[in-house]
């Protein structure tokens, strides 16, 4: 069968002069799932963006079924039958996951909107493609896993019959995920073509049917799943051998760093996010927070942070009350902390690479000069952090909004460990980045830990969380169900048991190993 | 005049009927303040293209005789200075608040320039003629005790701002363009990738505005006064766009606000006849927008608050009876 998209010598020259595409001749069969995997800024969203239309290749054809292709504007794709899923979400969050649906082509009647019929619509495209939402509800209400299946329906609805998914995963749980993958096979079942991104190479080997690996824009290779390994991959991203398990010296755990005590929390809708949370962190030790996403992590870790207040509890940073203060205050108490959300909390996008690495300290030495700010200084640690972390970028002074996703969160991860903490707080370090970055953000949360650092880490990630922490609470709902004092001694499965509320340690049992 | 007299004249229909005449001005330009805040191009040029409308409407009704083509070239002036607004933001990418202010600084400057050219006087268009626009009666209402004199009589403008808040509402949530504006305004991105123009939506939001905005302009002198008189918006246009955020960014919601600082407007005329100095009588409306904004604000956060106590109680509760 001829291919249903094929892609020769693509360029692409970003005006500011990065070439994110250097020749890639790139195909897909029809009825397959193909998978894109390469490094941060390997050029694969570019990619598929020139594939949707809203990039136009600098040279290059784009064939689709068979004819050659213009596309001036996301429109024309569509009309061709293309549909594409963000690697961030594009959605209008007052909206209701029906007017998502719809949006751009909402049904009408006699020039007014039919919104019934947006929602009967809505049921019957969920139904035909066994994707469950709700159609009524906000989708600034609706969890990550619904927003996920709001986009694929989005393109679904537009009669989409090649489905690119830019990595659809890198927010959802595990069990997400596998209702992901299940909806991806039944897509097939139907007839469409899937394209689909992703950094974890256990989802590549499990629901892919041939892989096309990407490296700095060029395409290394395309192979049939069955004949990949998940190393033999990583060496195609990397182009060297990558350590997919971490090597770990045994904890020495030191003096108490933080203390966490009896922290509640209720949000302003009234609901009850975290319910009496008391735990200690130790200098030395990875302590690790396994739990679905949506029990309270999130909040907890804003709360400790400073950019939420809580309603009651108590938070001691080296005996310092760290509760309600600023951000600035619980930094300069020695925290520091890699944001989950690292687009809003993270990151200043406008701004530039070295602007983003000194929001922390630009109002000390030696980075503040009088009443002004020390330039040179400035750029030397742009330099420094650029070259030690592998940001990938010609200059420190371009915008952070150019960068790959991946690289946006190299950026904060150099400000974090740079910064000296007694406290780091991860929050999601490894989302959306390759595995070489991965490699080396775990190597560094390591190192923090071994050189005397309290680190604690939040992963949504439960290999993640196994393979790092010294030590794992699990909290559902709101409120820690277990504490296991040697993570290595613990099963996925006895974690999951803990982490679904299905188990709960007793107080009596906790208090001692908290 | 003493205080009960006032006081008792505010309960009479003449003093509602003046009220909304007096919010009439600052309904229009809200409508139109509200279109392009929702689209996520604010238009600050409100108030500069009152001022123009205002001005050309009386122009050309006294050059002409005809208060028809008053008001046409009044909403043609409007509506082109917006277009003016747009092509700086939209094509050349100017900033929309420095681009907003240049045009206000340029209708103050503007209108007394062209004031002085065609009447040699600098301060108001006595020398002109200004068509009126025509009231509006309505057999049956404006028999009603006292409803009728508060509605009917009314020039058209203040007919067409209760109307055309009622058609913007329908615009803005029964029609897919309205939809679409909405959506360019909350995530621009999303409606770009689900083929949506955004540049085209904020244009066409900023010249809907224009539209509106010029309506209020002609009302301040072409009904409500049969003159053009410099700056005589006064911060109108500021004030419509207080109106919005008050008005929760809704379309009633942004009328009724506009109302409320109409009222307070016309409780500043009225009490010009007590021996209160009348600086400071003239000040209550802008006085009124700056606590009715803080008094919003405060009311907000008090529901949060009071909501989450609420929990704690029954969640103290709940605890107590399980123990
Ligand atoms: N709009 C843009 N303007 C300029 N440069 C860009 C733009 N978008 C991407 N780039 C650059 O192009 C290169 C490829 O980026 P792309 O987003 O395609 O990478 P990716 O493979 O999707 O990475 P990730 O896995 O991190 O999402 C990067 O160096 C990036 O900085
Ligand atoms: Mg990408």
């Amino acid at each position: 069968m001829p291919p249903i998209i094929e892609l020769k010598a693509i360029y692409k020259i970003y005006p500011n002069g990065v070439m994110a595409n250097k020749g890639v001749n790139f195909s897909v069969e029809p009825g397959e799932i193909h998978a894109l995997v390469g490094e941060n800024g390997a050029g694969k969203s570019t990619l598929m963006k020139i594939i949707y239309g809203m990039e136009q290749p600098t040279q290059g054809q784009v064939v689709v079924e068979g004819l050659e292709r213009h596309f001036h504007s996301s429109r024309d794709a569509i009309d061709a039958g293309i549909g594409m899923v963000h690697q961030n979400f594009m959605l209008v969050p007052s909206f209701t996951v029906a007017e998502n649906i719809v949006l751009g082509q909402e049904p009408t009647q006699r020039g007014l909107l039919n919104k019934q019929k947006a929602i009967d619509e809505t049921i019957q495209i969920s139904e035909q493609y066994g994707l469950r939402v709700e159609p009524k509800a906000i989708v600034d209400s609706i969890n990550v896993g619904m927003r996920q299946r709001v986009e694929i329906l989005k393109a679904l609805y537009r009669g989409a019959n090649i489905l690119i998914l830019d990595e659809p995963t890198a927010v959802l749980t595990p069990q997400e995920t596998q209702e992901l993958f299940l909806a991806i096979r039944k897509l097939v079942e139907q007839g469409k073509t899937v394209i689909f991104i992703t950094h974890k190479l256990r989802e590549v080997m499990e629901v892919s049917d041939r892989v096309t690996v990407l490296r700095q824009g060029e395409v290394v290779g395309t192979l049939p799943t069955s004949e990949a390994t998940r190393e033999s991959l990583a060496r195609m991203m990397v182009g060297r051998d990558v350590l997919l398990r971490v090597e770990k010296p045994p904890a020495q755990r030191g003096r108490k760093v933080m203390e966490v005590q009896r922290l509640t929390y209720i949000n302003d809708t009234g609901r009850s996010v975290l319910n009496d949370v008391s735990f200690n962190i130790y200098a030395g030790e990875i302590l690790g927070i396994a739990g679905v996403e949506g029990n309270g992590q999130t909040e907890l870790v804003e709360i400790m942070t400073g950019l939420r207040p809580s309603t009651s509890g108590n938070a001691l940073v080296n005996g310092k009350a760290v509760l309600n203060k600023t951000p600035r205050e619980v930094r300069m108490a020695g925290v520091s902390h890699i944001p989950e959300d690292r687009l809003t909390n993270g990151l200043a996008l406008e701004a530039s690479i070295n602007e983003n690495l000194i929001v922390d300290r630009y109002f000390r030495p030696p980075y503040k000069k009088g009443a002004s700010i020390d330039y040179k200084q400035v750029a030397e640690l742009g330099a420094k952090s650029i070259e030690k972390y592998g940001i990938l970028t010609p200059d420190g002074e371009l915008p952070v909004a150019s960068l790959s996703g991946g690289n946006m969160q190299k950026v904060i991860v150099a400000r974090e460990f740079t910064s000296d903490p007694e406290l780091l707080i991860a929050a999601q370090p490894t989302r959306g980045i390759d595995v070489g970055a991965t490699e080396f953000v775990r190597e560094q949360l390591v190192k923090q830990r071994t050189d005397g650092t309290a680190v604690l880490l939040v992963s949504a990630d439960l290999g993640e969380v196994m393979s790092l922490s010294d030590r794992i609470i699990t909290m559902f709902e709101g409120e820690i169900t277990g504490v296991f004092p040697d993570a290595a001694s613990v099963t996925e499965e006895e974690l999951g048991l803990y982490m679904l509320g299905i188990k709960h340690q007793s107080k009596e049992e906790m208090e001692e190993l908290l | 005049m003493s205080f009960d007299v006032v006081l008792r004249s505010i309960f009479s229909a003449a003093f509602l009927a003046s009220v909304l005449r007096i919010s009439t001005p600052l309904i229009l330009p809200a409508l139109g303040g509200l279109i392009t805040d929702l689209s996520g191009a604010v238009n600050i040029a409100l108030e500069g293209i009152m001022l123009t409308s205002a001005f050309t409407g009386v122009v050309v009704s006294a050059y002409s005789g005809s208060v028809f083509l008053g008001v046409l070239a009044g909403v043609a002036s409007g509506v082109l200075i917006s277009f003016v607004l747009g092509w700086f933001h939209l094509h050349l990418e100017t900033n929309i608040i420095l681009a907003g202010i240049a045009i206000n600084i340029l209708a103050t400057g503007g209108t007394i320039f062209l004031l002085y050219v065609l009447t040699g006087d600098k301060g108001n268009s006595q020398s002109l003629a200004s068509g009126r626009v025509p009231n509006i009666n309505i057999p049956l209402i404006q028999d009603i005790p006292f409803l009728g004199r508060v509605i009917s009589g009314q020039h058209i403008f203040v007919w067409l701002a209760f109307i055309l808040t009622w058609l913007v509402s329908i615009y803005l949530y029964r029609t897919p363009w309205g939809t679409h504006l909405r959506a360019v305004g909350e995530n621009p991105q999303a409606a770009e990738t689900m083929g949506i123009n955004v540049k085209r939506t904020r244009m066409i939001a900023l010249l809907i505005s224009g539209f509106l905005a010029s309506f209020g302009g002609m009302t301040m002198s072409m009904a409500y006064l049969t003159i053009f008189q410099r700056e005589m918006t006064a911060g109108r246009g500021f004030i419509a766009l207080a109106a919005v955020y008050l008005g929760g960014r809704k379309p009633w919601g942004t009328l009724l606000a506009a109302i409320l600082f109409g009222f307070a407007d016309a409780l500043s005329h009225q009490l010009g006849s007590l021996r209160i100095p009348s600086q400071l009588v003239q000040t209550i409306p802008y006085i009124v927008t700056i606590l009715a904004l803080v008094i919003y604000n405060l009311r907000e956060q008090a529901v949060k608050r009071e909501r989450r106590r609420k929990f704690q109680e029954q969640h103290m509760q709940s605890m107590a009876s399980v123990e």
